[in-house]
This record gives structure tokens, sequence and C-alpha cells, in this order.
């Protein structure tokens, strides 16, 4: 016999459930929608999970989720400066889609109409019983933007995804079907003031032959929590390069979990977390081989400063019918501090034996003999320091390959040395 | 121009003494050549004039211009005229060896009080120098020393000593590695600075480099002393009779 007791809820979890309670009216949709919102507000009631559950096991996000502020209507979020110029903007401010720049072979739908028609629904289903970031955004999304680029559309420009808020509590989705043979490249930023409660959950479906870049970029102030959940299928000879920046929130966790749903595809995610101050930031991939003659490589970098905690986990599953399957896994850290702290998990879980699997993972402090060669060309010991750190990290955004991406992300380095170097 | 005075330093780390005791002036103008045996201190003597912090100091003291560098860190003494040809070039992976040079030339004219140089004027000086120690600007655009061959670091080396303009070049064991051709064009690019105002430190094992860059003096390491001094014959008795019977005089 097996009786549940029900749990003491912390105040956190009692704050989600109030707001759920007294948005419940306000939030779209209806029929099924709200019966998958119902469903998911259980695994809320239930308890957040905590080191006890493995994929959480270094993100005790009960215990570190301290307070979660109520819903702030009032807060007024302005749009940021684009990371690229040109880029059509598809903004989400303070949880609600704001104005989308048209553009060609991009049709656009806000997600509160589509929870509103009902055909949301099947995207609020959760995936798992450790998946805590899906289930808390299925219960309380109220907007963001679904986008259908065409078969075979190129986009000269980025397509910029917003979503900045101003404090109180913010749940949005960003959903894309990526047509056959498109080429694109989309910016997704998160960004805001004051200590908001952020989750974003991302589900991109990528068609054969496509060739797509994603670039996450996170700056959320360090007052904020912010909860990203990143869902992605890729296609037939499809190329998905994914790249995530953490370089800001108090508490973070940015989940990735890929399949290669066609054989020939290939998947690349790029990371760099720039951490500091006394802030937490845990990048969780899943990624699965699931078919024959697919490639993946994956890039962490982590400067650490201050007494910063950060983590990453990075399991990749190669199913039985996945041969060929062409697996690597790097998570590199710099620890800059005596009081920061980086836990790394690969996982290779293989169940194939024609493949070439590997993962490294090094935790190293800056090179004195660099250090001491850069100082005895006459360069201070500060500017020196920061080169060595730039450069640690400036590798994983040059791979991107692309010289505005790259410029742009290099400024965002140099404004994140600026102020925390 | 340079003047160490009873000099005792050892390993920070595990106290071990290197130098004990070693004395020796370099004045301006001057090409100074230090040889000695394997293991003598030579290397070490250059990394306690460049600043490195694996080695500790215990007494005496270095006077650079006639005043002490002891309590300056290798920035500082870099800025002051002090450069190392290091023996083992880092490479420093993701340091753009262009984006080195600039930012390198410019703390330097900082810390003196000077301009940062303008974008073409410091192109048309990296071309050069590039050019006259044939070296490819292509090289340039790589990350620092990353890949480069034994030569190519060391032409990379005495492409910043030209760009910096020091008072004092310190070079260390600048001929290992390199085959003749390689020699000839580092020894002519070292020549090139020759100049009554700068001074030469040339540590070597060998005599085939004094071949190539004639020196004023020949001072002979041994066990972290200077236990001899001479002209540049004292560089050609030592090629002929090995560094045994110095030691025994000294001994």
């Amino acid at each position: 016999m097996n009786i549940q007791t029900p749990i003491q809820n912390t105040p956190a979890e009692q704050a989600i459930l109030d707001a759920f309670s007294e948005r419940l009216s306000l939030l779209p949709g209806d029929g099924e929608v709200m019966l998958k919102r119902d469903a998911a507000i259980e695994a809320v009631k239930a308890g957040l999970p905590t080191r006890r559950i493995e994929a959480w096991h270094y993100t005790d996000l009960r215990r570190l989720l301290a307070k979660v502020p109520a819903y702030d209507d009032a807060a007024a979020a302005e749009a940021v400066p684009v990371l690229i110029e040109g880029s059509a903007v598809l903004p989400v401010l303070n949880g609600v889609a704001g104005k989308a720049t048209a553009l060609d072979g991009v049709t656009v739908q806000t997600v509160a109409e589509k929870l509103r028609d009902g055909s949301y629904a099947p995207a609020l289903e959760r995936q798992g019983d450790d998946d805590a970031i899906g289930a808390l955004n299925a219960a309380l999304v109220a907007d963001g933007w679904f986008l259908d680029i065409a078969d075979g559309t190129v986009l000269e420009k980025p397509i910029e995804l917003q979503n900045v808020q101003a404090g109180g509590q913010v749940h949005t989705r960003f959903a894309a079907r990526i047509g056959d043979g498109v080429t694109a490249t989309i910016v997704e930023r998160q960004a805001g003031s004051g200590g908001a409660f952020v989750s974003s959950v991302d589900n991109v479906v990528i068609g054969d032959g496509a060739n797509v870049t994603w670039l996450i970029v996170q700056e959320e102030p360090d007052t904020a929590t912010y909860l990203g959940q990143f869902n992605a299928w890729i296609g037939k000879d499809a190329r998905f390069s994914l790249f995530v920046m953490n370089a800001g929130g108090k508490l973070v966790r940015q989940e990735v979990r890929v399949a290669t749903k066609g054989e020939g595809s290939d998947f690349q995610l790029r990371g760099v977390n720039l951490l500091s101050g006394e802030t937490h930031t845990d990048v969780t991939m899943v990624l699965d081989h699931a078919v024959p003659n697919t490639g993946s490589r994956e890039l962490v970098r982590n400067v650490v400063t201050g007494r910063a905690h950060g983590v990453f986990q990075g399991r990749i599953n190669v199913h039985q019918v996945a041969q060929k399957t062409d697996a690597k896994m790097a998570c590199n850290t710099l620890l800059l501090s005596d009081d920061g702290e980086f836990s790394t998990k690969p996982e290779l879980e293989i169940f194939a034996d024609d493949v070439a699997c590997g993962h490294g993972a090094t935790v190293t402090e800056i090179d004195h003999g660099h250090l001491f060669y850069l100082m005895a060309r006459g360069i201070d010991e500060k500017t020196a320091r920061g080169l060595l750190v730039k450069a640690f990290v400036a590798e994983v955004i040059e791979g991107l390959e692309d010289e505005q991406l790259i410029e742009a992300l290099e400024a965002k380095l140099d404004a994140w040395f600026a102020t925390h170097g | 121009m340079l003047e160490i005075r009873n000099l005792h330093a050892r390993i920070a780390d595990e106290g071990t003494e290197i130098i004990r005791g070693l004395n020796l002036t370099v004045k301006k103008g001057e090409v100074s050549a230090i040889m000695g045996p394997n293991g003598s201190g030579k290397s070490t003597l250059s990394y306690i004039l460049a600043g490195r912090e694996d080695y500790e100091v215990t007494e005496g003291d270095i006077l650079f211009n006639g005043e002490s560098i002891l309590e300056m860190d290798p920035a500082e003494r870099a800025a002051s005229g002090i450069f190392l040809a290091f023996q083992y070039p880092m490479e420093i992976p993701g340091v753009a060896t262009m984006e080195f040079l600039k930012v390198a030339l410019n703390a330097q004219r900082k810390a003196r009080g000077e301009e940062p140089l303008k974008v073409p004027e410091f192109l048309k000086r990296v071309k050069e120098s590039a050019g006259t120690l044939q070296m490819d600007m292509n090289m340039l655009k790589r990350p620092l020393n990353v890949g480069f061959s034994g030569g190519e670091k060391k032409r990379a080396e005495i492409l910043q000593m030209k760009l910096l303009e020091p008072k004092l070049c310190v070079m260390d064991e600048t001929d290992s590695g390199l085959d003749i051709d390689a020699l000839k064009i580092v020894s002519d690019g070292v020549n090139a600075l020759r100049s009554p105002d700068r001074a030469i430190v040339v540590i070597t094992h060998y005599q085939r480099l004094l071949e190539h860059i004639v020196p004023d003096s020949v001072h002979v390491l041994y066990k972290g002393q200077i236990i001899k001094s001479g002209d540049k014959s004292l560089a050609l008795d030592l090629e002929a009779n090995g560094y045994a019977g110095v030691i025994g005089e000294a001994a």
C-alpha cells in the first residue's frame, strides 16, 4: 500500500499556486487548454524538484527558489536594442506579445491566440515527471509567438524574439515550425529589470535540409529567476546550431532538449556562461540521437567569479537504431575566485554498437605562464587577465562563423567583463 | 644601464637557491653575452629580470638606469624599457597576434604618457618589421604563437622587440631551435636594433649565435655567479676548451 501524504508547500510554491488561482480567469484558453493547465499545476502542488530528483541534483529548485513575486500588471517593460541591426523583432513585453514586424515567408501568430482557439493544447503536455519547467510554464503561459517559416525561405536578416520584463511574473512560449530547406538565424533575448520570475519555453521543429542558427542571449538582472526550456526536433540532413549565453539572473536554469529525427542531421550546442556574484546558473541538455547517421558537437565554456555556482549536465542518448552516431561533448570552466563553484555531469547512454562518442571536462585557473608572457610585453595585469578570459570564451563564439554575430556577441562579452571582470 | 649587485634568488615555491651572489654591469650601447653550462641559472636570470613571480629575490638588487626594479611587476618593467625574448614563447589560443601587438604597444605608450598609435601607422610599422624578418602577414592573423614553428616563434619575438623598441633586450637562448637560415634572419633582426642607446644581453649556451651577434663582453655564469668576464675571445676560448677550464680556475 502506498499512501502519499500531501506535502507542506514552500512559500514560493504557495505563491505560484496563489498566482494560478488568481490568474486562472485571465489566462487565455478554455476546454482542453484549461484541462492541461489544471493537470500541469499539480506538479507544483506536489512540490518543486529537490536534489533527490536526478535531473535536479545540482539545482535544488525547491530550496533555491526562495521567493516568487506576485504578478505586476503595472510594470512597464520596453523592447531592448536588437543584437543585429535590421532584425525583424517579435516582442513579448511583460508577458504580452507586442507588435510584430512583418516578414516575407514567415507567418506569425501570438500564442495567446493559439491558446484561445485551442490549437496549442497538445503542446502543453508535460515531458516526464522531472519536467518542472514545462509543467510550470504550461499552467501559467499567457502569450508568446508562434512562427511558421515557409519551405525554402532564406532569411537575409535574423528574426529577434524578445522576452522583456520589468518585474512580477512572466510565462512565455516561443514556438516555430521551420520549413524544409529554410536558412534562418533566430535570436532570442531574455532580459529585463526588477526581480521578475520568468519561465520561457521554446518548441522548434526544423524541416529537412534546413540550416538554422538559434541564439538565446540571457541577460536578466541579478535579482531575477529565469527558468528556460528549449525543445527541438531536427529533420533529415538539417543543420542546427544552438548558441546559449547566460550573462545574468540570480537563479537560472536553461534546459535544452533536442532530438535528431531525420538521418544526416547535425546539431551543435555552443554555450557561454558568465557567472558572478551569488548566483546559480544551470544548463542541462538532453540530446537524443534517435536515427542513424547523425552528428553532434557540444562545447560549453564557463567563467566563474565571486561566489557563483554553475552547472552543466549533458546527457547524450544514442538509441539502438542510431548507428554511425558521431557525438562529442566538452565542458571547460575557468574558475576566477576561490569561492566560485562549477559542477559538470556528462552522461553518455549508448545502445548502438557502431558509434563515435566522447566527452571531456576541465576546470582551470588562468594560466600563470600566459599571464606572465602578456605582462612581460607591458600589458597591465587587469588587462592581461581580461584578454585571457575573453580568449577562453571567444573560441566558442568564433565557431559561429558569422562575422556580424561574432562581433555582436563579443561586444556583449566586453560589456560583461567591463562590469564584472 | 643595468647593474646587478650581489643578487641572490630562489624558487619561490620550494626555496632552492639558483642565483648566489651575482654581479653584472651592462652599459648603454653594450652587447653582453652570458654563457654557461646547463643548470647554471641563465634562464632563471632572464626571468628574474623580467619579473616572473616564481622566483624570489632574497638579497642584493637590480638597478635599471639607476633605479631598483625589484618592486615593479612585469608590465611596469616592460613599460620602463626591459624586454625579454623568451626561449619558449607561449602559445595563447584565442588571442589574435595583431590584437596582442596593438594592445601591448599601446599599453606601453600609455604607461609612458604617449598617445595610442593610429591604426594605419600601427599597421605600417608591423608590415615593415614583418617584412625585414620575412614573416607572412597572414601568420599575424592567427592566435598568438599557436601552430607557429620554432623558427616562426623566435621571429615573432624579434618582431615584438622591434615594435616595442625597448632600452634593454634580454635574449634567452634565442638560437635554440633555429636552423642556419632562420638564425641569420633573427640575428640580422637583433643587429639592426644595436644602437648607442640600447643594451642587449644575449644568453646562450653556444658560441654559434655569437658569430652572428658579436658581443662587446662575455660573462660566464656558473652555479648562480659570474665566475669570469672577458671580451669576445672568451667565447672562442670556451668553444675550444669547454667550460671545465674556466670552472677549474674559479674553484
